[in-house]
């Protein structure tokens, strides 16, 4: 099995094969003495060389409507993204800032209040609608420069993590 | 003694609570609104009733609905916990008119302490040291003007009514003395409905350091010693711990003496917790009361071996104080991390939701208060506050090794919360060397973290998702059921489709 896995910006390829229970792995061409354990579904105990670790993995709903993946290695976070090489759709990339951006919920709760009106032109940071949860208050910004094309929810709505509050462009 | 306890809360209170009616053998019951049916004081209640809507004024701050609940289990107590109805003088009236115990101090005991000017005024009287200033609403803008002259600035405009930060204002120099004393009264009309505004000496940068204290309904009165409360940020605890670092026996003494004094002309009862303001050089004032079971308990009751709730309840109960203040005794250190559900990357953004995956730490000097479990969704609806972790050691040093080891093992998978905050406070050297004022936490935040780059971490990610990748495709062809022959085929099958979900 070959992946292409991205860590903070640097990619890493990664080749994994297993026979007889056992794990033969080639990171970047090194040869690693590999062992590992699923303890549950989202909990690996592994083993490199002798060195243990406890990894936890975690699906995160992002702001872009899809779910990132996070693997904690003992206390540290890492977000990482796992591609497989030989898939067309391996190299496709989110995050364009040009085009209409989504302005989402990070949170589910109640919009409090919308600070912008449509047609409004808003820089980048700037509040666009406050919405609360766990009785605070919280400001949700704008990602970009841009003019707001449409807004999605009215004061008063329950939102849920990941709805979209607002388009900006 | 009562046969059973009706618990007027939620989270983990509600389950501290519950476990000392098990302890003692008391029957609990529990009320919940809509959102909390499968919340964990739920699952553990002898009864449960569903009391109303989520929003707290429909469930949890509804008196009629909870005294109705009291009368049908047939409950002879009500625990209020902290929060919600805990100090609101008018539900303990309730309780009494319904011939109810309610497990905390009276009415008149409450109201004596609601208003802050008015508490000022009693303190006074009772000589207990309050930070210089008036104990009266400042009638105009001269007036103010002469008492901040003659207490000298920085002076802080307060008020009467006020809490939370509400209706405060610190005024450096005179020329701003008339624009603050505006705002402080307009904002405390808009917030309590009440203008009244005094003035106090600012204290720049203060120990927050309070006095436990509990009184039978005989005249005793005893105090458990004091709890240091500095690290807060936007006027909320974040990290306490008991002893403080910079009490020493004869200060306990001192001060534990005047919340005696604090309690008793109150004539207080049960339960409570006497504020003090402390100034660099060690002069204390009080502040406030809080006429309640305070989050934080559990550093008293591992450095004195007592349990709080056993005794409140012993002490609603009307029995004697079984033990005088000589016999209290301060041993170890004890360090508590409020556990929220908030986001520490993403200025503590409330992150309420599902938690696919909970490990939970535990070992030699670790209590865990905790209100969740794995596959409990947090309602978006109430306090973040998930758990409590109280880290025990015989110095301060050992409960600092051990809460950090344990926060190394605590995990809450599938919703964000400041366990890593904690984290850092653990290993800052100013922490570390006790260098505690409520001004910390902002300034330990204000420093970029350091993060030393750890190649073999990185290194282990990139080969652990590797393997989850290869072995989920595995698990979930087994899980539909596919025969062994045809699994390699079935895997790439279920990869792809997870890469293809992951990427829309």
């Amino acid at each position: 099995m070959l992946y292409d896995i991205t860590i903070d910006g640097k990619s890493y390829r990664l080749e994994l094969n297993r026979a007889d229970g056992r794990w033969s792995c080639r990171l970047d061409g090194r040869d690693l003495e590999v062992d590992a354990v699923l303890a549950r579904s989202d909990v690996l105990s592994l083993r490199i060389g002798n060195i243990a670790y406890e990894i936890k993995s975690e699906r995160v709903a992002n702001d872009l409507h899809s779910n990132d993946l996070h693997l904690w290695v003992d206390s540290r976070r890492f977000a990482v993204e796992v591609h497989d090489p030989r898939s067309l759709r391996g190299r496709a990339r989110t995050g364009d800032d040009h085009g209409p951006r989504k302005i989402t919920a990070p949170m589910p709760g109640k919009v409090v209040r919308l600070l912008v009106r449509e047609g409004d032109t808003v820089e980048p940071g700037a509040g666009v609608a406050v919405v609360e949860a766990m009785k605070m208050q919280n400001e949700i910004k704008s990602p970009k420069k841009g003019t707001i094309r449409k807004i999605l929810v009215n004061a008063g709505a329950a939102v849920n993590a990941g709805d979209v509050l607002a388009v900006v462009e | 003694m009562f046969k059973k306890i009706l618990i007027a809360n939620r989270g983990e209170i509600a389950v501290r609570v519950l476990r000392a009616c098990h302890e003692m053998g008391i029957a609990a019951v529990v009320v919940y609104s809509d959102v909390d049916r499968a919340s964990l004081h739920v699952r553990k209640a002898d009864e449960a009733y569903p009391i109303g809507a989520a929003a707290a004024s429909e469930s949890y701050l509804n008196i009629g609905k909870i005294l109705d609940v009291a009368k049908r289990s047939g409950a002879d107590a009500i625990h209020p916990g902290y929060g919600f109805l805990s100090e609101n003088a008018k539900f303990a009236q309730a309780c009494a008119d319904a011939g109810v115990k309610f497990i905390g101090p009276t009415a008149a005991a409450m109201d004596a302490m609601g208003s802050k000017t008015r508490a000022r005024q009693a303190m006074e009287k009772a000589g207990v040291p309050v930070v210089p200033g008036t104990s009266r609403g400042v009638e105009s803008f001269d007036e103010a003007g002469q008492i901040a002259a003659s207490i000298g600035y920085p002076v802080m405009l307060k008020a009467a009514a006020g809490g939370g930060g509400k209706g405060m204002r610190l005024v450096n120099a005179p020329e701003q003395l008339k624009s603050a004393l505006e705002a402080a009264r307009s904002e405390a009309e808009r917030s309590f409905g009440d203008s009244e505004v005094y003035l106090e000496k600012a204290i720049v940068n203060p120990r927050h350091i309070e006095m436990q204290v509990l009184a039978d309904e005989h005249g005793n009165t005893v105090y458990l010693g004091e709890r240091e409360c500095s690290l807060q940020r936007r006027h909320q605890k974040v990290l306490e711990e008991a002893p403080s670092p910079l009490v020493d026996a004869d200060m306990r003494r001192r001060m534990g003496e005047v919340a005696i004094r604090v309690a008793q002309a109150a004539a207080y009862t049960n339960a409570g917790t006497v504020e003090f303001l402390v100034d660099a050089k060690k002069n204390f004032y009080f502040l406030e009361m809080n006429t309640r079971l305070q989050v934080e308990h559990p550093v008293t009751e591992l450095i004195t071996g007592l349990d709080l709730v056993h005794l409140q309840i012993h002490i609603a109960a009307g029995e004697t104080l079984p033990f005088r203040q000589e016999d209290v005794r301060l041993r170890g250190h004890a360090i508590e991390c409020r556990i929220y559900a908030e986001d520490p990357d993403n200025n503590y953004f409330p992150s309420p939701g599902k938690i696919t995956l909970l490990l939970a730490p535990s070992g030699p000097g670790i209590r865990r208060d905790s209100g969740m479990y794995e596959g409990w969704t947090v309602p978006i609806d109430y306090d973040p506050l998930l758990a409590k972790l109280i880290g025990y050691g015989s110095d301060r040093d050992q409960a600092i090794a051990r809460l950090g080891r344990a926060l190394g093992e605590y995990f809450v998978g599938g919703i964000k919360t400041n366990i890593s905050l904690f984290r850092r406070i653990l290993r800052d050297e100013d922490f570390r060397a006790a260098k505690l004022d409520t001004g910390f936490l902002d300034r330990m935040l204000k420093r970029p973290e350091d993060k030393p780059a750890d190649s073999k971490a990185v290194e282990a990610a990139a080969i652990a998702a590797g393997i989850f990748a290869a072995l989920g495709a595995v698990n979930n062809a087994a899980r539909s059921g596919s025969g062994a022959g045809d699994t390699a085929e079935s895997n790439w099958k279920a990869a792809g489709r997870r890469e293809a979900l992951r990427e829309g």
